[in-house]
C-alpha cells in the first residue's frame, strides 16, 4: 500500500488521512501509522507547494549549472556535493552521468545575483574544474504538472 | 403533405426523463455526477500516434472491416485477456464505437418478430436498436437482491418460441454489476439448450475491481453463439474517437460487415491508427486509470456507508447504483430535487428501465476533489430529507 499512498500524495497532499483511508477501504489509523513510519524512515522527506512564481510579484530567476569537478580521494563526489548543497541558494544538486558531473539548480532574485554566486562561491571551490550556467526562461512543466493549463470544453453534464 | 416519417420511428419513445435532462443542461453551475465517460484524457502516446499518422498524410479510407494491423492487435488482445482465438481476417470488425457494433449485430441476426431478451436496468440504446432491427424487445427485470446479476430462473421464464438473442452487458452500465464465471455458466447452459445467441456488450471489461472479468464466449459451446462487443472508449479514455469492435463467428461477422460497408464504409482512419498503439503499448495506462477508479469506488462506498444509503458493492464499470426508496420519491423526483436544492446532477435509475426505479446512478469518473464536494452536498440533502 506504501507505493499507492505515495503515488497519490505525491500529486495531491491536500487529501486528509480519512480521505485516503476511504480510497483504500481501510481504517484511518492504518494510513496515519504508515505515513508516520515513512516520515520517520525519510521515505517522505518533506512537503512542498508547487508555485508558479512567474504569476506573483516576486522577482526570481532559476539557473541550471553544469559543473565539472575532481572527485576526492576516498569520498568520491560526495564531499564536493555537500560543500555545494549547503549553500541556501542551491535548490537541487544531482550527480550525473555523461560529460559533466553535477547539475546544480540555483535560485536568486536577479541574474546578477546568480552570476555572482557562481563566480564568487561556486567556481572558486578547489575541486571545481569548470561551470556552465544556463538560465531557465520559462517553466512549461514542473514536478509532473503543466504550469499553464489550457482550458478545454467541459464534458456534457449527463452522458448515459 | 403526406407524413414524412416512418411509423416505426414514431413508435420509438424519446427518453422519458428528457425533462430532467433539460433542467440539467440549463444549469451550468451544477456539479454533475452524471457523466458516463472517463474524466481522463486519452494517454498522450496514443494521441501522438494519431497526430503522426495525420502528418504522414494517412487520411484515406481503410478496408471496410478496419485496418488489418488493428484487427490483428484486437485478436491478440482478446487472446491475452479472454484466452479466445479470433481470426483477424473474418472474425473481427472495427466499428464506430461499440454502439454501431450493437446495431449491426442486431440487424444482421434478427428476423421480424424475433424476440430479444434485454436484462434491465441497461444501457439505453438496446431497446431502440432492437426495434429498428424489426425485433421485439423483451425486458427481464433484474433485482437488487441478486446484485443485478441475471438469474437462470429469470432467463428461463422469459424465453418463448420466438426468442433468438440475449443481450448481456457486464460489467454493467448503470449498476456496476459483474457476472462471475459461475453465474455465466448457469446462463450459458440455458442459452445452448434453448439454441439462443448472445450479444455480449463488454465495453467495460477492462474496468473490474478485485474480480476478474469473464466473457460468456469463453464457456463451452458459447463461442459460436456469441458476438462480443468491445471498444476503446472506456478502457483507454477514447470516447470521442468513436472506435469499437465486434468479435464473433465468421457467418455473422460477414453479414455485419456488409451492413457496415454500406452504412459507414469504414471506421475513422486516424482513430484506427491511434487504437493500434493503444493495444500495443497502453496496458500500463489502463492499469493506472483502473487503480484510480478503484480508489474512487472505495471512497464512494465509504461515503454511502456513512450516509447509510443502501448500495450493493459493484465490482465493475465506473458507477454505483444506490437505492433511494426510503425517501418515498421516484428516482426522477429525487434527482430533480437534488439538482434544485444542492445543484448536484445524478441520473435517475428509471432512465435505464422500469426496474431502475428507486435507484440513482452515480458515476465516479470524477476526481476525488470533485466527488468530495458533490458528496457533501448529497449528504446535506438526504439529512434534510430524513429530518
Amino acid at each position: 500500500m506504501r507505493e499507492e499512498i505515495l503515488t497519490i500524495i505525491e500529486k495531491n497532499n491536500k487529501l486528509s488521512t480519512k480521505d485516503l483511508a476511504d480510497m483504500f477501504g481501510v481504517d484511518e489509523s492504518i494510513i496515519i501509522n504508515e505515513i508516520a513510519k515513512m516520515e520517520e524512515e525519510k521515505v517522505i522527506c518533506g512537503y512542498h507547494t508547487l508555485i508558479n512564481w512567474d504569476k506573483t510579484e516576486k522577482e526570481s530567476v532559476t539557473a541550471l549549472i553544469e559543473v565539472k569537478v575532481t572527485p576526492q580521494r576516498g569520498r568520491g563526489f560526495d564531499q564536493i556535493a555537500e560543500r555545494i548543497y549547503n549553500f541556501p541558494e542551491v535548490k537541487s544538486v544531482y550527480l550525473m552521468s555523461g560529460s559533466f558531473d553535477l547539475t546544480v539548480v540555483i535560485e536568486g532574485r536577479t541574474m546578477k545575483e546568480v552570476a555572482m554566486f557562481v563566480s564568487e562561491k561556486l567556481a572558486p571551490l578547489e575541486p571545481v574544474l569548470s561551470t556552465a550556467t544556463h538560465f531557465i526562461l520559462k517553466k512549461y512543466k514542473d514536478h509532473g504538472t503543466v504550469m499553464e493549463v489550457v482550458t478545454k470544453p467541459e464534458r456534457m453534464a449527463i452522458v448515459l | 403533405m403526406r407524413n414524412p416519417l416512418s411509423d416505426r420511428i414514431l413508435e420509438i419513445q424519446p427518453s422519458g426523463i428528457r425533462k430532467f435532462f433539460d433542467i440539467v443542461s440549463e444549469m451550468p453551475d451544477a456539479i454533475s455526477l452524471g457523466v458516463g465517460e472517463p474524466d481522463f484524457d486519452t494517454p498522450w502516446h496514443i494521441r501522438e500516434e494519431a497526430i503522426y499518422s495525420l502528418e504522414k498524410g494517412i487520411t484515406s479510407y481503410t478496408s471496410n472491416a478496419g485496418l488489418m494491423e488493428l484487427r490483428s492487435e484486437i485478436a491478440k488482445y482478446t487472446k491475452r485477456h479472454l484466452g479466445l482465438t479470433y481470426h483477424p481476417k473474418d472474425e473481427v470488425i472495427v466499428t464506430v464505437g461499440g454502439s454501431e457494433a450493437i446495431d449491426i449485430a442486431l440487424r444482421a441476426m434478427l428476423n421480424p418478430g424475433d424476440e430479444v431478451l434485454m436484462p434491465e436496468p441497461c444501457y439505453v440504446s438496446y431497446l431502440p436498436c432492437i426495434k429498428l432491427a424489426n425485433g421485439v424487445p423483451v425486458s427481464i427485470q433484474l433485482k437488487e437482491e441478486h446484485e443485478f446479476r441475471l438469474q437462470k430462473e429469470q432467463l428461463l421464464e422469459a424465453i418463448t418460441d420466438k426468442t433468438k438473442i440475449l443481450i448481456l452487458s457486464y460489467p454493467n452500465n448503470p449498476t456496476g454489476a459483474i457476472m462471475t464465471k459461475e453465474d455465466l455458466e448457469d446462463i450459458a447452459k440455458v442459452v445452448v439448450e434453448k439454441d439462443l445467441f448472445v450479444i455480449s456488450d463488454e465495453i467495460y471489461a477492462a474496468l473490474t475491481y478485485g474480480r476478474e472479468h469473464t466473457s460468456i464466449a469463453s464457456l463451452p459451446g458459447m463461442k459460436e453463439r456469441t458476438i462480443i462487443i468491445n471498444g476503446f472508449s472506456k478502457a483507454y479514455a477514447m470516447t470521442g474517437w468513436r472506435l469499437g469492435y465486434a468479435l464473433g463467428p465468421k457467418i455473422i461477422i460477414e453479414q455485419m460487415t456488409k451492413i457496415h460497408q454500406f452504412c459507414i464504409m469504414a471506421a475513422p482512419t486516424t482513430s484506427q491508427y491511434a487504437a493500434v498503439t493503444a493495444l500495443k503499448n497502453g496496458d500500463r495506462d489502463v492499469e493506472e486509470m483502473r487503480k484510480s477508479y478503484n480508489e474512487r469506488r472505495n471512497y464512494l462506498m465509504a461515503a454511502m456507508r456513512r450516509m447509510k444509503l443502501q448500495c450493493f458493492e459493484p465490482y465493475g464499470a465506473f458507477y454505483i447504483f444506490p437505492c433511494i426508496k426510503e425517501f418515498g420519491m421516484t428516482s426522477e423526483e429525487f434527482a430533480t430535487k437534488l439538482l434544485e436544492k444542492e445543484k448536484v446532477a445524478v441520473v435517475p435509475g428509471s432512465a435505464f428501465g422500469e426496474c431502475g426505479e428507486g435507484f440513482i446512478r452515480i458515476s465516479y469518473a470524477y476526481s476525488i476533489d470533485e466527488l468530495k464536494e458533490a458528496l457533501s452536498r448529497v449528504e446535506r440533502f438526504i439529512e434534510k430529507l430524513r429530518a
